[in-house]
């Protein structure tokens, strides 16, 4: 058992991680409880449309067809990615942008995949959402942004372990769920502030934790980006220049027959960072609900649509990817994303009563806030 | 003065909470319908815990 010395140290981190992190994981939490919905606020919007009811019997449409309708809408700019929705498999998505290689799109667009006809655009860099969105990721900060806020995740799971070590002390009398609401105002909200706590403890680790990792998206496939796939590509380095972009259907049908019982998540265009000079890389996802967050990269040469080489993602990699179900929520339904919400919004109450108690007491020492200790002291007593 | 509650007292639900909530963030990420309901059943339980005894009983 800790005795009131060696529980010293831990309320000391409790405190101080908390303090740092707070103002940032409120931010988080508010912004990330809309996100949890965008979907559906996408789709309530008028920002993202269902496909056409159709027949079953309706047929594919040949990509290259959808390619060339794309490039018609916007003829200065080029493919970067065609995207398939794992939610949408009646849809394909073609990301437009100035150049292949530009970081930012200039277009999203949506396609009929059954008939190849264009359905939307959704819109890019407007709306609530995007300025939700952009809080919650970079602070309007970019990669710094992001990096910081990783930073401050890494101090929520270092309060939140330091808070874990302290409840064991603070309810050594007091049976599981104790909310002592008629003595002190004080009691009442350091009680709600451990049963909070403690009870949404793993689901906070887990969705910090991996908010952590997510922050880590871009260094994690730029290392991906400068080792593997350069790699996968050197033996090409030295080939002439592409000519002409060959089939983009002929280069899906060709990973589809290496990976007969996977689908596409996406597919980078020659010259992106995804890609290679003169290859495209298809990202191919299993089937099953754990595979389906997986990625295969499938490289095909984009001229004659053949398939030179495939390779598993590097562990890192796959770490992020299955960090991102973990963290969004959006791997179970609506009820799951409703649960997801609810999680939230009793986080947002840990936060909440922990910055409470601080500002009540931040002018009281720490041996009297570990007076609220049930240790059996004669101020103890008092207050017990 | 009351007596110290005994280790198992103090840590026995929060950890039986953390590992419901673990097989409910695991179980739809490896299955189906069936992995979907037991997640929504799981992660419901931290909630419904915390409205239990933070608002409904006085």
């Amino acid at each position: 058992m800790l005795t009131r010395n060696s529980i010293k140290p831990w309320y000391l981190i409790h405190k101080w991680t908390s303090l740092i992190c707070t103002a940032f994981m409120l931010l988080l939490c508010l912004t990330g409880l809309p996100l949890i919905f965008s979907g559906e606020i996408d789709r309530a919007l008028g920002y993202s449309m269902a496909p056409p009811d159709l027949p079953e019997t309706a047929g594919r449409a040949d990509l290259d067809a959808i390619i060339s309708a794309a490039k018609a809408r916007r003829p200065g700019d080029a493919v970067q990615f065609i995207v398939a929705d794992p939610g949408e498999p009646n849809l394909w998505f073609v990301r437009m942008a100035e150049s292949v290689a530009a970081a930012k799109p200039s277009a999203f667009y949506a396609f009929d995949a059954r008939t190849g006809d264009y359905l939307y655009q959704y819109p890019l860099d407007q709306g609530i959402m995007n300025v939700v969105l952009r809080l919650h990721v970079d602070m309007f900060a970019g990669l710094w942004g992001t990096l910081f806020l990783g930073l401050m995740g890494l101090l929520l799971v270092a309060s939140l372990v330091s808070g874990v070590v302290l409840y064991g002390p603070f309810m050594r009398k007091l049976a599981f769920g104790t909310v002592r609401r008629k003595q002190s105002a004080r009691l009442k909200w350091l009680n709600l502030h451990n049963l909070l706590g403690i009870v949404t403890l793993v689901w906070f680790l887990v969705v910090g934790a991996t908010g952590v990792i997510n922050t880590l998206a871009t260094p994690i496939f730029g290392q991906w980006q400068s080792g593997e796939l350069a790699e996968m590509v050197a033996p090409y380095r030295t080939m002439p220049s592409l000519q002409e972009l060959g089939s983009v259907q002929k280069a899906l049908d060709a990973a589809r027959t290496v990976a007969p019982d996977m689908s596409l998540s996406f597919m980078a265009f020659p010259g992106n960072s995804f890609a290679g000079p003169r290859h495209f890389v298809a990202f191919m996802q299993g089937n099953s609900p754990l595979t389906s967050k997986l990625l295969k990269p499938i490289l095909i040469d984009a001229q004659t649509g053949m398939v030179v080489e495939t390779r598993e993602l590097p562990w890192y990699v796959t770490a992020l990817l299955i960090s991102k179900p973990l963290h969004f929520g959006d791997y179970g339904g609506l009820p799951l994303k409703i649960i997801w919400a609810l999680l939230d919004i009793l986080s947002i109450a840990v936060l909440g009563s922990g910055l409470h108690l601080w500002l009540k007491k931040r002018n009281v020492s720490i041996e009297a806030r570990l007076g609220a200790l049930p240790n059996g002291s004669e101020k103890q007593r008092d207050s017990a | 003065m009351k007596t110290s509650l005994t280790g198992i007292q103090i840590w026995g639900m929060p950890i039986l909470l953390g590992l419901v909530s673990v097989s409910g963030l695991i179980a739809a990420l490896l299955f189906d319908g069936i992995g979907d309901v037991v997640s929504w059943l799981a992660l419901a339980a931290p909630v419904v815990t915390a409205l239990w005894y933070g608002v409904l009983r006085t």
